[in-house]
């Protein structure tokens, strides 16, 4: 089984978010960058496949040099190999045309993406590369077991679960779930040392167009003071709620 | 030119976002002088989205259609949008509209917004504010293509009536070959979701166990409200995972969030920002939350929730 898990290199979820160049860029000054959370999800559970099911694992990503420290980080928790498309993209539906020339390629049975990055959120990736394939997607993908040809996943879906079950090649969107948070594998030193030797090819972009374009960033505006209220005065609380929040 | 809504519905009755996605639909259709069309699956009630200004309405009913399944509901909606020459269509952003947005933006070669809060700051050359970065910024998205899709945060507009002429249309389903079986679908029954609540009741550590959270359970049926938990709690295990909201759990657009005994890590704060009134009742003062919250109590949980509790009852009752 040919699997490909496909990363987002997000700045960490502790940091301050600024933007510079009059609103129009993200501050990457002082920011550290991760494999965006739903991406590790999922590259844990291909790293599963790959020791139980002797399973191949590439990653890749769509970016610039910048994106090399991520691509070695998931080299070293346990990635075959890494491919990084050189291509600062634009929008979502850029990176899923990139994707989608690459894998029309390498007939992959199994790409992973995180349901979303925790950058720009656009949920887009996953659900378009799947649609430029003509290949089964399934999103909020929280148990992904693989039999032969037949994959059965679970959806967490608004109050529920739904439990699906597709032939491959199949799209899924990674969220936590998949793997418990322990589960997370934390590179150790051979590791560390071993993604050293692996391959990180790079390849130039294939042709794409661009549907969206980001021109300005803001911060919400600063919030108002907080009332506090003491813990003997309930009344007064649901009384703020009531009439001057008017939530209840 | 026209505008086609896809209006969800649950247990025979629109969702709260159908009504909202209509009302949006009707505040652009307006502006631009075009057509409102909403598109309904197995749910004969036109009547309703006219209420909140739709104009006409394709209804698709058909018992093989029941489960929804992103692939099918994207192709049966794309050959609307394709028969009406819309070029906007608005979609909510329940878990199974952004599954299927991305599909449907492929199919009709779609630019795609998603979490577009408000109304567009300019409709000659598409241009929306989406939250990003999750809730910690918003950015400006140009979308210049012949026919476009938006994803309208939940709560970001609000729900206004506006009574129209409805006529309705009835539209046999259009059925693509896929591999794909939905098995099981398993429901919380009589719970309101994270995704549909106006009000969320969120507990942390400070509850000290799981064995303490009926003061969440009774405190969230009070008042209609979904239980959530910080992420601590869910990998801790004492609440499933679905209950963890922040950064990489779920997000909360809720008209009221009460968090108890969190202490309001910035991902946590990320994730619930988009919530309009913040409640926090929490023994430390020092908590970071109350930085972040409109309301705050600094007390003792198990003294305060149950004397909350009792006193909405009476609220409620008077």
């Amino acid at each position: 089984m040919k699997i490909l898990v496909c990363i987002s290199n997000v700045p960490d979820t502790t940091s301050k978010i600024n933007f510079i160049e009059d609103s129009t860029a993200f501050d990457k000054n002082e920011v550290q960058c991760i494999i965006n959370p739903n991406d590790e999800f999922g590259l844990t559970r291909a790293v599963w496949f790959q020791q139980k099911k002797k399973a191949e694992v590439t990653v890749v990503t769509v970016g610039d040099l910048g994106c090399e420290p991520t691509l070695r980080k998931c080299l070293a928790i346990g990635a075959d190999k890494a491919i990084r498309i050189d291509l600062n993209p634009t929008d979502g539906f850029q990176v899923a045309q990139q994707l989608s020339a690459h894998c029309k390629k390498e007939n992959y049975d199994l790409i992973i993406a995180g349901r979303e990055s925790i950058d720009y959120n656009g949920a887009m990736v996953p659900g378009m590369l799947s649609a430029l394939l003509g290949y089964s997607f399934i999103t909020n993908c929280m148990a992904l077991e693989i039999e032969g040809n037949t994959a059965r996943a679970s959806r967490e879906i608004d109050g529920g679960i739904e439990t699906i079950s597709c032939q491959l090649p199949l799209v899924i969107g990674a969220q936590k779930g998949l793997v418990e948070e322990k589960d997370l594998i934390i590179p150790n030193m051979r590791g560390i040392m071993q993604a050293r030797q692996k391959s990180l090819t790079v390849l130039p972009a294939a042709e794409s167009v661009v549907k969206s374009v980001i021109t300005k960033f803001e911060k919400p505006a600063p919030k108002g003071a907080i009332k506090m209220v003491d813990p003997d005065q309930i009344d007064q609380l649901i009384d703020l709620l009531h009439k001057e929040a008017k939530v209840i | 030119m026209s505008i086609l809504i896809y209006t969800e519905s649950e247990n025979g009755k629109f969702k709260k976002s159908a009504l909202e996605l209509a009302s949006y639909g009707r505040a652009i259709a307006d502006q631009l002088g075009v057509e409102l069309i909403a598109i309904s699956f197995n749910l004969k009630d036109h009547q309703t989205l006219g209420a909140y200004g739709v104009e006409r309405v394709v209804q698709i009913n058909d018992p093989s259609l029941e489960n929804f399944t992103a692939s099918t509901y994207a192709e049966n909606i794309a050959t609307v949008a394709e028969a009406n020459e819309v070029n906007l269509v608005v979609l909510s952003s329940s878990s199974n509209a952004k599954y299927m947005a991305p599909l449907l933006a492929v199919s009709l070669s779609a630019g795609y917004a998603s979490n577009v809060v408000g109304l567009p700051l300019s409709l000659k050359r598409l241009t929306v504010k989406r939250s990003c970065f999750t809730n910690k910024a918003y950015n400006t998205c140009v979308l210049d293509n012949d026919i476009n899709i938006i994803g309208l945060s939940s709560n970001s507009f609000g729900i206004n009536e506006n009574p129209k002429e409805v006529s309705v249309e009835d539209k046999s389903a259009d059925f693509i070959k896929t591999n794909f079986e939905v098995e099981k679908i398993e429901k919380g029954t009589g719970q309101v979701s994270i995704a549909d609540a106006e009000i969320v009741v969120s507990g942390g550590r400070g509850l000290k166990g799981p064995e303490n959270w009926h003061l969440i359970e009774d405190l969230a049926s009070t008042l209609g409200a979904a239980t959530a938990c910080s992420k601590p709690v869910s990998d801790m295990g004492w609440r499933p995972h679905s209950e963890h909201v922040g950064q990489t759990g779920k997000p909360v657009a809720s008209n009221l969030y009460i968090a108890i005994g969190v202490s309001g890590a910035i991902q946590h704060l990320a994730g619930i920002n988009s919530s309009k009134v913040k409640l926090v009742i929490n023994n430390d003062p020092e908590a970071p939350f109350f930085k972040a919250a409109d309301y705050g109590v600094v007390g003792d949980a198990f003294e305060v929730v149950p004397e909350l509790i009792e006193k909405l009852k009476a609220f409620k009752n008077s």
